[in-house]
């Protein structure tokens, strides 16, 4: 405790929710609002309608709902088979080579995204590989971009693993790839979940390369919000955002669950 | 430490095995920036590798001023983003109030969305016909409001304040639940008014993290795309925009690889002294204090963060911090 008047911890409160709430609070909660909205010339959203939501399940929204969760499902299970393998490769590596891999695998942070989108444009536009106009050039756009996140999780669990389980089990006799699969990998497990939720989230939402490289008939979620937005159908594009925040925020309950269940055994 | 515990396989095999997954990053990302680097310095009627398309897009106006907006716009995000994460922490971690924790986890979900989203929110807030002008309008009768900033440099800003505080607020918090609370007890207790505790005690101990924060917040604010693409401000234009608008709007392969390459350095040079500010913060850490292990017991593996990934058991808490983000946007 650091204020000890009660008045000004109260008038430090109140300055806290000056600013936290509409700077956070408020905007998920307006975007919320405004997809009920026929309009919003006053204070407040008026004609509330369900027209934007039976609007989407008529358009193409299902169908970018469904190819962004599929991007993000591709995404994340090749981010995490890479991350996975590339942090426990790094394990038996020396210092120096270690090194040289996690800057290698974090690189993609720092590079913009949509440079990330323009690198394999140009890469992939031309032979040996010709894959332009593909859903599959945004499904690796979406892993480079998501990949430094899962092997970072990875790395930082296995880091904390107690390596008395798997010493034990060699000492045992166990074979490595049996410690592997029985020792190491189950404990991983929540720390793998929770990378995994990480990733589809971050892939759920990925604009920047996506727009660079998306072909007409694969256009993920973000994308028509952007359309919606740009051709001024703002309420649209609002009850879109609600569709992705929800599938978003359902499948990390989903992955907490798992979570919670691994964590059990 | 691993390099010295004896392994089942020798080094060689290891070696062997990193090879994979080194190869397939290497061609998704490091061959096609690699041609990115030699497209930047290919003229666009073929012809040997020359710098005049670096000379023809660094003397062109919009690139000068794309390069100064975004820098401009990163600082001051990154400022902003500083200044009102540093108090809204502060607040959280030691004037607690009932809620705190969930407001602490609500910034969490709040990183899970992407930062155009913010754009849009603020377009219902202070866009022209948005909820504050809308209050206007009903108090004074005014046939519009007064505010209308949102397609200005300053619309970009506040999004991005929006969007990146929480960055910043998460290597704090954790770095807050270190601090030892005797010692405020103790200067309390001897007069220090809590601005001077704030200022001697706890601020030295969270410099670390302000600065890991601030920095990985630079590098964000200078790849940020969606919030200025969303604003659909034609005069705000930064130099992942004007990537876009160079290789997808114009067709202008070869000077859009030019702004990329130069943006790339600028990001690239910052990400570098991040994680070195990172390494040194775990390091320093471990060095000067015993750090008890916080872990959140709800999600003990919420390694969401830029955490130096090579760094040891028990200083996982205060180098976390959420670098989650960057990618996306």
């Amino acid at each position: 405790m650091l204020v000890h008047s009660a008045s000004a911890r109260r008038a430090l409160r109140a300055a806290f929710f000056l600013l936290f709430l509409p700077v956070f609070a408020l905007p998920l909660l307006v975007i919320a609002a405004a997809s009920f909205a026929g309009g919003w010339s006053g204070a407040l959203p008026s004609h509330l309608t369900l027209t934007h939501y039976q609007d989407l399940a008529r358009g193409s929204t299902v169908t970018a709902l469904l190819t962004s969760v599929l991007t993000a499902l591709a995404a994340s299970a090749a981010a995490l088979t890479a991350g996975t393998w590339a942090a426990l490769a790094a394990q038996g590596l020396g210092r120096r080579a270690r090194r040289l891999l996690d800057a290698l695998f974090l690189l993609p942070v720092a590079v913009p995204s949509v440079v990330v989108g323009l690198s394999l444009l140009v890469a992939f536009s031309r032979p040996p590989f010709l894959l332009n106009g593909t859903p599959q050039i945004v499904i690796i756009a979406h892993t480079v971009l998501v990949t430094a996140f899962a092997y970072q999780s990875v790395t930082a669990a296995l880091s904390r693993l107690d390596p008395a389980y798997e010493q034990s089990a060699a000492g045992l006799g166990a074979r490595p790839a049996y410690v592997l699969w029985r020792v190491r990998m189950p404990l991983l497990l929540p720390s793998l979940t929770a990378a995994a939720g990480l990733c589809f989230a971050l892939s759920m939402g990925e604009l920047s390369a996506t727009m660079m490289l998306y072909p007409p008939d694969w256009m993920p979620l973000p994308v028509q919000i952007f359309a919606a937005t740009d051709r001024g159908a703002l309420f649209t594009g609002a009850a879109l955002a609600v569709a992705l925040m929800a599938t978003t925020l359902l499948v990390l309950a989903g992955v907490a669950r798992i979570r919670t269940r691994a964590g059990y055994r | 430490m691993p390099e010295r515990d004896p392994r089942t396989h020798p080094r060689r095999t290891a070696a062997l095995w990193a090879l994979p997954p080194v190869a397939a990053l290497g061609l998704v990302f490091l061959y096609p920036l690699a041609l990115v680097a030699v497209q930047s310095v290919t003229p666009e009627n073929g012809g040997p590798a020359s710098t005049a398309p670096y000379a023809a897009v660094l003397a062109t106006a919009s690139f000068r001023d794309a390069l100064t907006t975004t820098v401009l716009l990163a600082a001051g995000a990154t400022l902003g983003a500083l200044l009102l994460g540093l108090a809204l922490s502060l607040v959280i971690a030691f004037v607690p109030f009932p809620g705190g924790r969930a407001l602490a986890r609500f910034i969490d979900i709040f990183l899970a969305f992407p930062s155009f989203l913010i754009t849009l929110a603020l377009l219902f807030l202070y866009g022209t016909a948005g909820i504050a002008n809308g209050l206007w309008t009903d108090v004074t009768g005014a046939a519009h409001g007064p505010l209308d900033f949102l397609h200005t440099p300053w619309g970009v800003l506040l999004a991005e304040v929006t969007y990146f505080t929480p960055f910043v607020m998460r290597p704090l918090l954790a770095a807050f639940s270190q601090v030892d609370t005797g010692q405020l007890e103790v200067a309390a207790s001897l007069g220090a008014r809590p601005w001077r505790i704030v200022r001697t005690v706890i601020l030295p101990e969270a410099l670390p993290s302000l600065a890991a924060g601030g920095a990985l917040v630079l590098v964000l604010g200078l790849n940020e795309f969606g919030i200025v693409l969303f604003t659909g401000a034609k005069n705000v234009v930064t130099l992942p925009v004007l990537v876009y608008s160079k290789a997808i709007l114009d067709g202008d392969y070869t000077g859009a690889c030019v702004v990329a390459v130069v943006n790339i350095a600028l990001s690239a040079a910052l990400y570098a002294l991040y994680r070195t500010v990172m390494s040194r913060t775990a390091a320093g850490i471990g060095a000067s204090r015993t750090a008890r292990p916080r872990t959140d017991p709800a999600h003990p593996d919420r390694a969401t963060g830029g955490g130096s990934p090579t760094e040891r058991p028990r200083k996982d808490t205060p180098t976390r911090t959420g670098a989650a983000h960057h990618a996306r946007a």
